[in-house]
C-alpha cells in the first residue's frame, strides 16, 4: 500500500501541474468525442455526467476515506430539489444554479458526515442507509417542495451568458456539463493529492496511527464529507438543470447502491477508476436494460460477484497489475 | 385506549414477523461476522417455495413450511460453497457487501424472469384465516400463530446456542477459528451449518410474515433494509436484542403508519438514527 501511495499520489518532479493537465485534456478529448460520435445520444452523455459526479463524490469517501455508505444519493437528491426550486423561484441563471447546488450539497454533506463518520462497521453502514431512507420518506411527503412522486417539474433554467440556449438536443446542456466535470476532475485531482487529502488516506489505511501524529479522524472526515457533497450537489444540479424534472428516483437507496456498484467496478481509491467505471457502467446499462431491465438486474449481479472474485480492487487496478507484470516479464522472455 | 391496544397488537405480530426473519442474519452477522444481504432473498425463495407446495402440489401449511425451509436450504448449498465460504473469516465489510447485493440481484432477475413479477399467494388453511376473539377486538387467528412461532423460535434459538454441545462449539469457532480446529472442532462444518440453520429460519419468516410482507420478485431489495435494521439496532447475535429490536421497531413503525400514514418509512427511520446514536452497539450488542 504504502509503495502506491508513493508511485501514485506524490507530487513528482516535472512540470508543474502536469497531472492537472492531463486530466482536463482527457475529459475534453474523450468528451469531444463523445460529442462527434453519438450526436444523437447527448441527452443520455449529459445525464452520464451528472451520475458520474455523484459517484467521484462517492469515490472520496468511501475510495479516500474508507466509509462504507449507501446514503449518497441524498446529497445528490436533496441538491437537485433546491436547485430545482429556486429555479421555479426566479432564479433561473445557470451558474448561480450551479452555486446553489454546490451549496445545498456542502450543508448535507457536513450534516450527515456528522452523523456518519460517529462510527464505523455496521451502525456506519446502517445510519448511512437511514439518512438516506429519511430523506426519501421526506421527499415522498412534502410534495409541495418536491412534487412528490409526480416529480418536480417546470424547470426551465436562463441561457448561459445570456446567449447559449438550452436547445432540445441537449448540445448547450452536455458541453456547459462537460465543462463542469473537467474544472471539478481538475480540482479533485489536485485536492486529493494535497496535505489534506493525503492524510485522509492514511486515517482510511490505520486511523490509530493517524491519530498517533497529531491527526484526529473526525473532524478531517467530516469536512471531505463536505467536498464530497458538494461535488455530489454540482451533479444534482446539473440533473435538474439539463432535465428540468427532478424525480424521486434522485433520493432512492436503488440510486445509492447503483453508484456503489460503477465505483467498485472502476476501483475505489482513484478518481480515474471512479470515472472509467460510471462511464463504462451507464453505458453497458444504457444498451442492456434497453433489451430487458430484468436481465440488466442478473448481468449486474453476475458482474458483482465476478468483480468480488476476481477483481477485488477494481477493473482499472487489474488492467494495471496485469499491464505492469506484462511489461516485466517482456524484457526477460 | 382501545386504538393503543389495537396498535400494541399490530405491533406486537408485525414485530414478531421481523423477528422471525431477521434473527437468521442477526446470527450470521453477530457469530460469523458476515453482513449477509442477500437474507431476505433467501426469504423470499421460502415464500416462492411456499407457495408453489401449497398451490399446485396441495399439501398442507405445515408440510408446506417444512418443504420450504428444507427446500431452500437445498438450493443455497451451491451459494455457501462456491460464495460464501470466501467471507466467513477475514474479509472486510465492503466485500461482504457488494457480494450479497450481488446475489441479492442475481435472485431478483432470475425469480423475476422464471416466475414474472406478480406477487405469489400463500393460501391459509381454514383454522388459521378466520378471526378470534379477544373479547375486546377480533385479531386474525394467523397473527397469533406468528406472535407464538416467534416466541418458540427466540426459545430455541437460545437453548440452542447457550445450552448445547452445537452451540458452544459454535461459539467457540467464532470467537478464535484457528484454536477452536486445533482443539479438534471442525470450523468448516460449524460455519456451514450455521449457515444453514440462519438461510432456514429465513425462509421459515418468509414463509410466516408472506400475509403482512408478500412475496414478489422485489422482496429481498424492499426489506433488505428492514432486516439489516433490526439487526443493527438489537445488536447483532443477541437473540433478546433483536426480539426487543423487531417489537420497538414494528411499534414504531405501526404507531407511525397509524397516526399519519403518509409520511411513510419517516418514523421508522428516525427511530433507527436516534437509536444507533444512542446504542451503536445495538439495545443489547455484545462488545467485540
Amino acid at each position: 500500500m504504502a509503495e502506491e501511495i508513493i508511485k501514485y499520489d506524490m507530487p513528482r518532479r516535472g512540470f508543474p501541474l502536469q497531472q492537472e493537465i492531463f486530466g482536463l485534456l482527457t475529459v475534453a478529448v474523450v468528451g469531444a468525442i463523445g460529442y462527434f460520435a453519438f450526436p444523437d445520444d447527448l441527452a443520455f452523455l449529459t445525464r452520464l455526467i451528472s451520475i458520474t459526479l455523484l459517484v467521484l463524490s462517492l469515490d472520496l469517501v468511501t475510495g479516500y476515506c474508507g466509509v462504507a455508505t449507501l446514503g449518497q444519493a441524498a446529497l445528490f437528491g436533496v441538491s437537485a430539489y433546491a436547485v430545482g426550486n429556486a429555479c421555479i423561484a426566479g432564479i433561473t441563471n445557470p451558474l448561480i444554479l450551479l452555486a446553489i447546488g454546490a451549496f445545498t450539497g456542502s450543508i448535507m454533506g457536513l450534516i450527515s458526515g456528522a452523523l456518519i463518520t460517529r462510527f464505523q462497521g455496521l451502525p456506519q453502514l446502517v445510519l448511512s442507509i437511514a439518512i438516506g431512507q429519511l430523506v426519501s420518506s421526506l421527499a415522498n411527503k412534502l410534495s409541495s417542495l418536491t412534487g412528490g412522486s409526480d416529480g418536480l417539474s417546470g424547470i426551465t433554467p436562463a441561457p448561459i451568458f445570456g446567449v447559449f440556449t438550452f436547445d432540445m438536443y441537449s448540445r448547450t446542456s452536455y458541453v456547459f456539463s462537460l465543462a463542469t466535470l473537467a474544472v471539478v476532475m481538475v480540482l479533485l485531482l489536485r485536492f486529493v493529492r494535497s496535505p489534506f487529502g493525503l492524510l485522509c488516506r492514511g486515517i482510511k489505511d490505520d486511523s490509530l496511527r493517524a491519530l498517533m501524529i497529531g491527526a484526529s479522524a473526525y473532524p478531517r472526515l467530516v469536512v471531505m464529507y463536505g467536498v464530497s457533497g458538494i461535488v455530489a450537489g454540482l451533479g444534482g444540479a446539473l440533473m435538474a438543470i439539463n432535465t428540468g424534472v427532478v424525480g424521486l428516483d434522485s433520493v432512492s437507496f436503488e440510486r445509492s447502491a447503483e453508484v456503489l456498484v460503477m465505483l467498485v467496478l472502476g476501483g475505489a481509491g482513484n478518481l480515474w477508476g471512479a470515472l472509467a467505471g460510471a462511464v463504462i457502467f451507464q453505458i453497458f446499462e444504457h444498451i442492456v436494460s434497453a433489451a430487458n431491465p430484468f436481465h440488466w438486474m442478473t448481468l449486474v449481479g453476475l458482474l458483482l460477484i465476478l468483480i468480488v472474485i476476481f477483481a477485488p480492487r477494481g477493473l482499472g487496478h487489474s488492467i494495471a497489475s496485469l499491464w505492469s507484470s506484462f511489461s516485466q516479464r517482456r524484457p526477460g522472455s | 385506549m382501545l386504538t393503543a391496544l389495537s396498535i400494541l397488537l399490530d405491533a406486537i405480530s408485525y414485530g414478531m414477523v421481523l423477528f422471525t426473519i431477521s434473527i437468521g442474519l442477526s446470527i450470521m452477522m453477530g457469530l460469523m461476522r458476515v453482513v449477509n444481504l442477500a437474507h431476505g432473498a433467501f426469504a423470499m425463495i421460502g415464500g416462492y417455495l411456499a407457495s408453489y407446495a401449497l398451490k399446485t402440489l396441495g399439501v398442507s401449511y405445515p408440510i408446506a413450511i417444512i418443504m420450504a425451509v428444507v427446500g431452500t436450504i437445498i438450493i443455497s448449498i451451491p451459494f455457501e460453497v462456491l460464495l460464501y465460504r470466501r467471507i466467513y473469516r477475514h474479509s472486510d465489510a465492503l466485500t461482504q457487501l457488494l457480494l450479497t447485493i450481488g446475489i441479492t440481484f442475481v435472485i431478483i432477475g432470475l425469480a423475476n424472469f422464471t416466475l414474472g413479477p406478480t406477487s405469489k399467494p400463500i393460501p391459509l388453511p381454514a383454522a388459521l384465516s378466520g378471526p378470534f376473539d379477544l373479547g375486546f377486538r377480533m385479531i386474525a387467528t394467523h397473527r397469533l400463530l406468528v406472535i407464538a412461532c416467534g416466541l418458540v423460535t427466540a426459545l430455541a434459538l437460545w437453548l440452542l446456542i447457550d445450552k448445547t454441545e452445537f452451540g458452544v462449539r459454535m461459539r467457540a469457532a467464532v470467537d478464535n477459528g484457528d484454536m477452536a480446529e486445533s482443539l479438534g472442532i471442525r470450523t468448516q462444518w460449524i460455519y456451514s451449518a450455521t449457515f444453514a440453520l440462519a438461510v432456514g429460519l429465513a425462509a421459515f419468516g418468509g414463509v410466516l410474515g408472506a400475509e403482512m410482507l408478500p412475496i414478489e420478485p422485489f422482496y429481498a431489495l424492499r426489506y433488505m433494509v428492514t432486516f439489516l435494521v433490526v439487526v443493527s439496532v438489537g445488536g447483532a447475535g443477541s437473540i433478546l436484542g433483536a426480539l426487543s429490536a423487531s417489537l420497538f421497531l414494528g411499534l414504531a413503525d405501526t404507531t407511525g403508519k397509524y397516526l399519519a400514514p403518509e409520511f411513510g418509512e419517516f418514523f421508522f427511520y428516525l427511530a433507527v438514527i436516534l437509536t444507533v446514536f444512542l446504542f451503536p452497539r445495538g439495545l443489547l450488542g455484545r462488545a467485540h
